[in-house]
């Protein structure tokens, strides 16, 4: 059983039979979500109703769902737009740094610049950032064959750390905190509830899942990528190029998980913070898998996961319950999206025995 | 005449498809049956059945009289059945003694010795001249289905059942297993042969039982039946099998090969000249350089050494999509590989190849109604049965798919056509279609390179015809000049004394 024909099978099933298999997993897990909590002596429906009320209660509460939303929706797309290629980026968490620090850096940088153009400047060399070092495994795979989840993989630390290391010496801003200067005003991401941590990156998440279905389903360019993905040997056949689009899927990709950092960066924090994510790029993938690697799943499921977030914190709060619990139903959730394609993947090899 | 085995009103349903609908049948003791049908008429599933692989919703299987349930193969092999497959289930660096008790050890506490002495003597018997301690991979491929063949009669088998087995032969391998195949029947075993061939059947079988859609439609002797009848029962209507091919003047040379290389280290080129109206069919055994000839033509494979030329033009080292832009059609040997993207629409698959040019494509947008509107035209042109334009192309049968790698190849006007094994795993009326669409194309004044291991194609359809072995040309002579057999020792490499 290889790793790539499972995401190979999750990533390509687009019937409407799939999305119920990603509802009712979700489903599934809620209810073993609930028998875990009854096991463990507390209400399930208490449970579940603080966290709904925690995710969306009020109109701050919501506003906080919202942003957490935000970086989901841009690595879960990151991750669809490279499945969708037949390639496994499991490196949107470096990316997603650089483009945090970049975005930060060309802010403070070019400050010079007049207030309309430095939000979009900034907001360039984040992409920029994250297209190169998403870039560079996707073209090493298609110049010498290395396989992009051990490179992406490796370039993580890499990513990391630099940042890390650029943030703690060269760029850090005076005080305790590994971080840098805080970013010119207007270089701010607007809010969009004003006292709240939602900021105009959701909208900069919408428009790009809209580009992202505009560019796979309408464009060539995307039918390449597709093909690619689908069947590299057939579409080599017909005259695409692998290599290219390829180096041009992870580049994209790495765009996309750039995204996340940038909006994170100049629309919650307005500074780079050294070590910001909690792992937002391989939530990525978890979002990227339940979504369907489709942008409207993807975007379905950031905020499914981003209330599963901001409900738990008011559920360990107010209940006995940890949050870690929402961390085993997102678990379960994956598991049972997976688990027929695991199941299929094994059975088509006894077949084939 | 005793029956070797019965199976009464079989029925087997697979989700959608009744796969066998009541299927009755029977073979005598010492027969050779044959099993004939198109492709997903119910064969394999039949003796999946028969052989426990399959369980059955309805039906009773007999053995000599005998009523049984098969629950795995492991019990139908204690039962006297074996089964020799298409593709061979041989382990490639043991030897031939090897390969034959791999498995039985626990049950025959014998010693190598003892095994080597038997299966020694069992060769002997039938006469296979093999060496048993020759390693598989140094065999050929007709010597590997022998030792498939005793590995089946040294688990005991009765009854032993052939499934397709000549697909992966030479015509001079085939003869030597219908000899295999009569000394079998002589020595009192019974054998099953599962085809879709009918002159294999004429040649070989003593009964005939032909499947149609999962149903049984009769059960024949030989001596009552002939080609055109048994064509006519397996498809359901008449099937035209002599093509009326016109005299036709070729015309400017369309490609050239010139030395072109396809083996590695073999040391040996080609040269061929296809012109416009014409079909220069390749036949050979798969292997000896087909698959390259096909790639390097579409830049799919570099060229070592060699020049290819397309209209005059050189193409050796042009890349494929502006290889098509010269006006290939491209129909590859390898559907599901080269051809197909099985899960995307029929529409995405005739998009491929043309999606990024004008009337698909207008500034890098997909113009997805003009699109639509071809893909309509395709599906009513080439017959496709489809619902519609937007379904997924694996929910198409394999011709339906095929007709549609056609349609988009040669809707585009193309000058030459590279059609590798164009008609492989399609079931009769497909082939009779494809026939004749290759033959109105050369009617048209196209160029086509037929590259097929099913030698009855080529001979067929060619104007002219060279035979590929081992990377080189054995032969490359207008039909005409050639024999059958001659064409048939070619295949294996046997030179011919040059009489003429």
């Amino acid at each position: 059983m290889k790793l790539k024909d499972i995401i190979g099978g999750i990533s390509r099933s687009e019937s409407v039979k799939d999305i119920y298999i990603s509802l009712f997993s979700i489903l599934l897990a809620l209810i073993i979500g609930a028998l875990l909590i009854f096991l463990i002596g507390s209400s399930p429906l208490q449970a579940f109703t603080v966290m709904l009320d925690g995710a969306f209660g009020s109109i701050s509460n919501i506003a906080n769902t919202l942003s957490k939303t935000i970086p989901l929706i841009f690595t879960g797309l990151a991750v669809a737009v490279a499945f969708r290629c037949g390639l496994f980026n499991i490196g949107a968490e470096g990316q997603l740094y650089l483009g945090a620090f970049f975005s930060v850096l060309t802010a403070l940088k070019f400050s010079f610049l007049p207030a309309f153009l430095l939000l979009p400047v900034a907001i360039l060399g984040g992409i920029i950032s994250g297209m190169i070092w998403g870039g560079i495994p996707g073209f090493f795979k298609a110049q010498f064959g290395t396989h992009e989840v051990v490179v992406t993989v490796m370039m993580n630390y890499i990513g990391i750390n630099i940042t890390s290391y650029l943030v703690n010496y060269p760029f850090k801003a005076e005080g305790w905190v590994a971080q840098t200067d805080i970013i010119p005003n207007a270089a701010n991401l607007p809010k969009l509830i004003p006292k709240t941590q939602l900021s105009a990156g959701l909208i900069v998440a919408i428009i790009a899942a809209l580009a992202v279905y505009f560019l796979l389903w309408k464009t060539d360019f995307g039918y390449e990528i597709r093909a690619v993905g689908e069947n590299p040997t057939t579409a080599e056949s017909g005259g695409i190029n692998i290599k290219k689009n390829i180096s041009l899927a992870m580049a994209i990709s790495g765009g996309l998980a750039a995204l996340a950092g940038v909006t994170q960066s100049l629309g919650v924090y307005e500074r780079f913070i050294d070590g910001f994510s909690p792992g937002y790029g391989f939530t990525g993938i978890a979002v990227a898998v339940l979504g369907r690697n489709h942008p409207l799943g993807v975007i379905l499921t950031a905020l499914l996961f981003g209330a599963l977030e901001t409900g738990a914190l008011k559920m360990d709060r107010v209940t006995e319950i940890s949050n870690d619990l929402v961390i085993v139903i997102q678990g379960l959730v994956i598991l049972f999206v997976a688990a027929p394609e695991i199941i299929r993947s094994i059975l088509k090899r006894r077949e084939s025995q | 005449m005793t029956l070797a085995i019965e199976m009464k009103n079989i029925t087997k349903q697979f989700p959608g498809v009744k796969a066998n609908d009541k299927v009755s049948f029977n073979v005598e003791k010492g027969e050779i049956h044959s099993l004939l049908g198109e492709n997903g008429a119910g064969k394999t599933t039949l003796m999946n059945v028969l052989f426990g692989l399959y369980k059955a919703e309805k039906g009773e299987i007999f053995l000599k009289g005998e009523k049984i349930a098969i629950e795995n193969p492991k019990q139908a092999l204690k039962k006297g059945l074996g089964m020799v497959h298409q593709h061979f289930m041989l382990i490639n660096r043991m030897t031939v003694l090897e390969n034959i008790i791999l498995g039985m050890g626990n049950e025959l506490s014998l010693n190598k010795k003892e095994h080597r002495k038997r299966i020694n003597k069992l060769a002997g018997k039938y006469d296979f001249a093999i060496n048993i301690d020759e390693k598989i991979e140094n065999l050929s491929v007709g010597m590997k289905q022998r030792v498939e063949i005793l590995k089946t009669l040294y688990r005991g088998a009765e009854i032993i059942i052939f499934d397709e087995p000549t697909a992966v032969l030479t015509p001079g391998e085939v003869e030597e297993l219908y000899n295999i195949l009569n000394m079998l029947r002589d020595q009192g075993k019974t054998v099953i042969f599962i085809t879709h061939k009918l002159n294999e059947t004429m040649e070989i079988a003593d009964r005939i039982t032909v499947l149609r859609n999962g149903k049984k439609v009769s059960t024949i002797r030989k001596e009552d039946t002939n080609t055109n009848k048994l064509a006519q029962l397996m498809v359901g209507r008449e099937v035209e099998f002599e093509v009326e091919i016109k005299e036709k003047k070729p015309g400017n040379e369309i490609l050239k090969v010139k030395n072109l290389e396809l083996l590695l280290g073999k040391n040996e080129s080609i040269d061929l000249s296809i012109q416009q109206g014409e079909i220069v069919g390749i036949a050979g055994v798969e292997g000896n350089g087909q698959l390259e000839l096909e790639e390097m033509i579409m830049g799919l494979r570099k060229v070592k050494k060699g020049h290819i030329y397309l209209n005059n033009k050189e193409i050796t080292e042009m890349r494929t999509k502006d290889r098509k832009k010269m006006k290939i059609a491209y129909i590859p040997s390898d559907r599901h590989n080269r051809a197909i993207f099985k899960n995307f629409t029929i529409e995405e698959n005739i998009l491929l190849g043309y999606h990024y040019k004008l009337p698909f494509c207008k500034n890098h947008i997909l113009q997805k109604d003009n699109l639509k509107k071809h893909s309509q035209k395709i599906i009513s042109d080439y017959n496709i049965k489809t619902p519609d334009s937007g379904q997924l192309i694996k929910n198409l049968s394999g011709g339906n798919q095929q007709k549609v790698v056609l349609g988009r190849e040669v809707s585009q006007q193309p000058e030459f056509i590279l059609a590798a094994q164009p008609t492989r795993g399609l079931d009769i009326g497909a082939i009779e279609y494809i026939h004749n669409l290759l033959l109105e194309l050369r009617e048209d004044n196209k160029g086509i390179l037929l590259i097929s291991a099913d030698l009855n194609e080529v001979i067929k359809l060619s104007d002219r015809i060279a035979v590929l072995y081992e990377g080189k040309f054995m032969g490359l002579k207008d039909k005409k000049d050639f024999s059958r057999k001659e064409i048939g020792m070619l295949m294996a490499g046997e030179m011919i004394d040059s009489e003429a």
